[in-house]
């Protein structure tokens, strides 16, 4: 039986870990590749690594994070943010990736999903999914944090990604992201009861019960959470010892 | 020294960070001489049976790996391990290693999603020197989508995924992980250093 995931996951930009810092700016708080060397000591199943470098240029940046990560680093590692082509899934998956994460581009291009996947293989093309509810009780995808609602129903973007090839589909709430309540468990129950893989849960948690409900109450693999880790207000150890205690499988560091 | 060969399987790397981590010598190479010179071998890969069994023939590595597995500690992992076994049906049938008797068939599992992805927990069969000092809730990394139907006296350890699958496979010097020791934290490391140590 497959153990459930918890993953964190950095924002990096230009080789730096960032924060936004109360919506008004983004700091610099950290080197990549000690923070994630931390959250394997800590347990984490996998580590995400969301680029949000504005620059072309600064990808080298990236995948030289990267390389130094696989270096000290045996978790699966994914890497997301401004993949738009198939080379950019060979750099990535070069430099030590062992997934990488498509949003914007695969919305837009969807054979892009079997490309690589017919390339690299399925298992690592990880489709992330931002998505909101609408009025009539539906979910669209929206793009660009947000701002660009695409008109695209979400769990049937879940169904086509899968069925183009991905290997697992990375959903975020737009609706409970930063707000700390909890995960979208009626999103997450929608997605997950259209797919055969892999969903993972992003967007919302701020407590610990908030893994053990989005675990005992959708069909999700794996929760990934960013500032709540960041910030200490918990570890990967403490998600997992409470999962552990509601007798939810997972993988003890 | 530890020869991991390199016959443009994708993802050797990882293997040759995890053992620079360890601080164990190793050199990826594709040259007879250096497996025949070797301590030790390991035979990465992800891709698929048929297309690895070619590459290894056409770099003429197949009987140099026949011969040396038998005499000195070598190590199968993922592809590699399924490689070690007589026959793969993966897209066709090919001859394999045959280094254990058995064959690599697709995974059927009923209402689980294919390819087999994610840590799953690795239960003992009989004794392995890999798995020393390793206790009974360990988990590893898997990704595939075929596995090896192994002789119960090879099997060292499995996992469950809709059926028992081979996980840790063992006959004489030759060993084989289905799941990725260099990507299953510090229980893969573990698993790596035992090797090295044999």
């Amino acid at each position: 039986m497959l153990a459930k995931r918890i993953i964190p996951c950095l924002d990096v930009r230009e080789g730096k870990v960032v924060k936004g810092i109360n919506f008004v700016g983004i700091k610099e708080v950290g080197d990549p590749v000690e923070c994630a060397a931390e959250y394997d000591a800590q347990g984490a199943d996998e580590i995400v690594f969301l680029d949000i470098t504005a620059s072309h240029e600064g990808r080298g940046t990236m995948l030289d994070v990267v390389r130094r990560t696989a270096q000290k680093v045996f978790v699966p590692l994914t890497v997301g943010g401004g993949i738009r082509t198939i080379d950019d899934f060979r750099d990535t998956l070069r430099a030590g990736a062992d997934k990488v994460s498509v949003n914007s581009a695969a919305v837009k291009n969807p054979q892009l999903i079997r490309e690589a996947a017919d390339i690299f293989g399925c298992q690592c093309v990880v489709v992330a999914i931002d998505a909101k509810k609408c009025p009539d009780g539906h979910y669209t995808v929206v793009i660009n944090g947000g701002r660009i609602d695409m008109g695209i129903d979400a769990v049937e973007w879940a169904k086509q990604a899968e069925a183009l090839g991905a290997g697992e589909i990375l959903l975020t709430s737009m609706d409970t992201d930063g707000v700390k309540g909890g995960f979208d468990l009626d999103m997450l129950n929608a997605v997950c009861s259209a797919v055969k893989i892999p969903v993972i849960a992003s967007g919302g948690c701020g407590a610990l019960e908030h893994f053990t409900d989005v675990f005992e109450k959708t069909g999700a693999s794996a929760a990934l959470a960013a500032s709540l880790f960041h910030y200490k207000e918990l570890t990967v150890g403490e998600v997992k010892a409470e999962l552990k205690k509601h007798d939810i499988p997972v993988r003890m560091a | 020294m530890i020869a991991i060969v390199d016959y443009g399987a994708g993802n050797i790397f990882s293997v040759k960070n995890a053992l620079d981590y360890l601080g164990l010598s190793a050199e990826l190479t594709s040259k007879a001489e250096d497996i025949r010179n070797a301590d030790k071998i390991i035979l990465p890969g992800v891709g698929a049976f048929p297309w690895a069994m070619n590459k290894l023939s056409e770099s003429g590595l197949v009987d140099v790996i026949k011969e040396e597995a038998v005499k000195k500690p070598f190590l199968g992992i993922c592809l590699g391990m399924q490689l070690i076994f007589s026959k793969g049906y993966e897209f066709e049938e090919t001859e394999g290693l045959g280094l254990i008797d058995g064959s690599v068939r697709l995974m059927t599992p009923d209402d689980l999603s294919i390819p087999h992805i994610g840590w799953n927990k690795l239960v003992k069969n009989r004794e392995c020197a890999l798995l020393n000092g390793l206790g009974d809730d360990e988990y590893v990394y898997f990704v595939h989508s075929y596995a090896a139907d192994c002789p119960d006296d090879a099997l060292a350890a499995y996992c469950e995924y809709g059926r028992k699958v081979t996980a840790l496979v063992n006959k004489g010097t030759v060993y084989g992980a289905q799941f990725h020791p260099e990507k299953s934290g510090k229980t893969g490391l573990k698993i790596l250093r035992n090797f090295a140590e044999l």
